[in-house]
């Protein structure tokens, strides 16, 4: 496979009448506005009809599976933080549920919704990215001004939380690092009665736009047994028509104890599994994170924040898989211990690697164009596909 | 209906006999070893038979342990239809790790085993595009094998750097 750059290759077919076509190769990115950090696709074109799109990546790849292995356990977390850095929250909480499922670490109830809030807080963080920059790849810049604006009093909320506006290193092994502040909670409900209003104001504005919804409906459409045999997952999955959350079907942390449904795609604006179904699920989401928000600071019980964890911390030898659903769904941590104060091995995988690796297959056959909105509809996020 | 790893294992068992071996670890990441040579053959029949109807490949992940001089790959398998999981191992040899690719089986093996491939050499027979994925073409090495000496330079450019704090 020729991946060598700016070259035109020239193919030269002949058809009845001695027409020569030429396919055009066409290089997008690592710097493009549209791939969502670094990344490039090698595009072979017949005009505007794409008939592939080739990912490259890993210009965004730091190792941090190989740092896992030199930092020790505690010292991680801060790392993990990089993995996803547009949904921070759910790379700590994935980390700390293996080192306690490996040390069998029980984790205090309290600590437990603190994580919860954060991890729903955070996943609005992320669907408003992506929700945003989606209407700007496609050409309509003022929602993403409206996301952007939402997404500034989460970072305010977060800064209180934890210091951080990005990069949080909120959670620990064994819990959270800092209590809610006193207050806290309050600013949070006042922020989710005002963002609830803007869901709706936000779909009159764009989600349901007629340019909107032409440039998504029908677009890259992945069947229920695609998108599972490329083990796509979250709003990516659940677009395509199933109805798989692991806070519901595989719950961990205190999911079970607070109310919540699953949005699904249902071909409302064309065919099942299109790029709008991918889209209007993350809106679906978002209202759901609010309820389940409000739930957990109703629910939430008095004690401690954090269990005792030694600060030599070495699990037993063993090894664990653990998944919890991140902004951009299953994400699974495989990680193994030898029993000594540095992991053995620790694998990540994440929602947008899957994402990414089905773009070769639906990109057939679509305008150039539609390559943003396919990109902009799975919300893949670069440093969660390189590590 | 889910099935646990024993009973999944006594399905295996009547087909492949002891190429996989009897269940070991607890709960979800009960594991199973399969001989490398057979774990293209396993992964089809855990597809394709219905009351396995193992869809998805959740994960799959290589892991270097140069002490017992293998590499091993561990396939973490889900089924949507029964809602049940296997862990299966599989150990190449560390000095020529060659594993059958299950890529034809599940689409999502393609770009996993690239990274296993380039990160820890893991070379899959019967891959369709084997290239690296994540490091330069031109990479030196698999970063993740634990005897990795990261090179001191990469085209001209310095790996590393004097500290700025002068003790």
């Amino acid at each position: 496979m020729g991946l060598a750059g700016f070259e035109v290759e020239i193919e030269r077919s002949r058809n009845g009448g001695g027409v020569v076509t030429e396919d055009m190769t066409l290089n997008m990115g690592p710097q493009h506005p549209s791939t969502h950090g670094v990344l490039r696709f090698v595009v072979r074109a017949d005009g505007e009809v794409m008939k592939s799109a080739v990912p490259d990546v890993g210009y965004l790849h730091r190792s941090i599976e190989k740092i896992a292995e030199k930092v020790g356990w505690h010292g991680f977390i801060p790392y993990t933080d990089r993995v996803d850095y547009v949904a921070a929250m759910f790379c700590n909480h994935g980390w700390a549920m293996a080192a306690e499922k490996l040390a069998g670490i029980e984790v205090p109830k309290r600590a437990e919704y603190c994580r919860v809030i954060a991890d729903e807080l955070c996943r609005l963080h992320s669907h408003l990215l992506s929700v945003g920059s989606m209407a700007m790849d496609i050409g309509a810049f003022t929602p993403f001004t409206h996301a952007i604006r939402e997404r500034e009093y989460l970072n305010d909320l977060f800064e209180e939380l934890c210091g951080a506006r990005l990069t949080f290193h909120y959670m620990r092994i064994g819990g959270v690092g800092w209590d809610l502040p006193p207050g806290w909670a309050e600013k949070v409900l006042a922020f989710l009665d005002r963002f609830e209003a803007m869901i709706d104001e936000y779909n009159r504005l764009i989600s349901y736009n007629k340019i909107f919804v032409e440039r998504l409906a029908n677009v890259a459409v992945i069947t229920a047994a695609e998108a599972i045999d490329y083990n796509l997952v979250g709003p990516n999955l659940r677009g395509s028509g199933v109805r798989y959350d692991v806070r519901k079907d595989d719950p961990y942390s205190v999911y079970p104890e607070l109310d919540f449904e699953v949005p699904v795609g249902r071909g409302e604006m064309g065919t099942l599994g299109d790029s709008f179904d991918r889209y209007i699920v993350r809106m679906e989401e978002m209202k759901q994170s609010c309820r389940i928000i409000r739930q957990a600071l109703r629910q939430i019980p008095k004690g401690p924040v954090i269990a005792k964890v030694p600060r030599n911390f070495k699990p037993p030898a063993g090894d664990c898989y653990v998944r919890l659903e991140s902004a951009r769904g299953d994400m699974g941590w495989y990680v193994v211990s030898d029993g000594t104060a540095f992991p053995h091995r620790c694998k990540i995988r994440t929602g947008s690697f899957s994402g990414i690796s089905i773009i070769e297959h639906v990109s057939r056959d679509l305008m150039i164009a539609d390559l943003v909105a396919v990109i902009a509809s799975l919300d893949l996020v670069a440093p969660e596909i390189d590590r | 209906m889910p099935l646990d790893a024993a009973r999944i294992h006594a399905r295996l068992a009547e087909r492949f006999g002891d190429a996989v071996s009897a269940p070991a670890g607890q709960g979800r990441d009960a594991w199973l070893e399969v001989r490398p040579e057979r774990i293209a053959d396993v992964a089809v029949f855990l597809r394709d038979e219905p009351d396995l109807a193992f869809d998805c490949l959740s994960n799959l992940s290589g892991v270097d342990y140069p002490k017992q001089g293998h590499i091993q790959v561990v396939y973490h398998l889900f089924s949507y239809r029964h809602r049940h999981w296997i862990v299966l191992k599989v150990n190449a040899l560390r000095d020529d790790p060659v594993v059958p690719t299950v890529s034809g089986v599940w689409s999502h093996a393609n770009w996993q085993e690239r990274e296993c491939f380039d990160l820890l050499g893991v070379r899959f027979t019967g891959h369709p595009d084997l290239r690296r994925l994540l490091m330069p073409e031109d990479w030196p090495g698999h970063p993740l094998r634990k005897d990795f000496v990261e090179p001191q330079e990469y085209h001209g450019i310095s790996t590393s750097r004097e500290s700025l704090l002068k003790v």
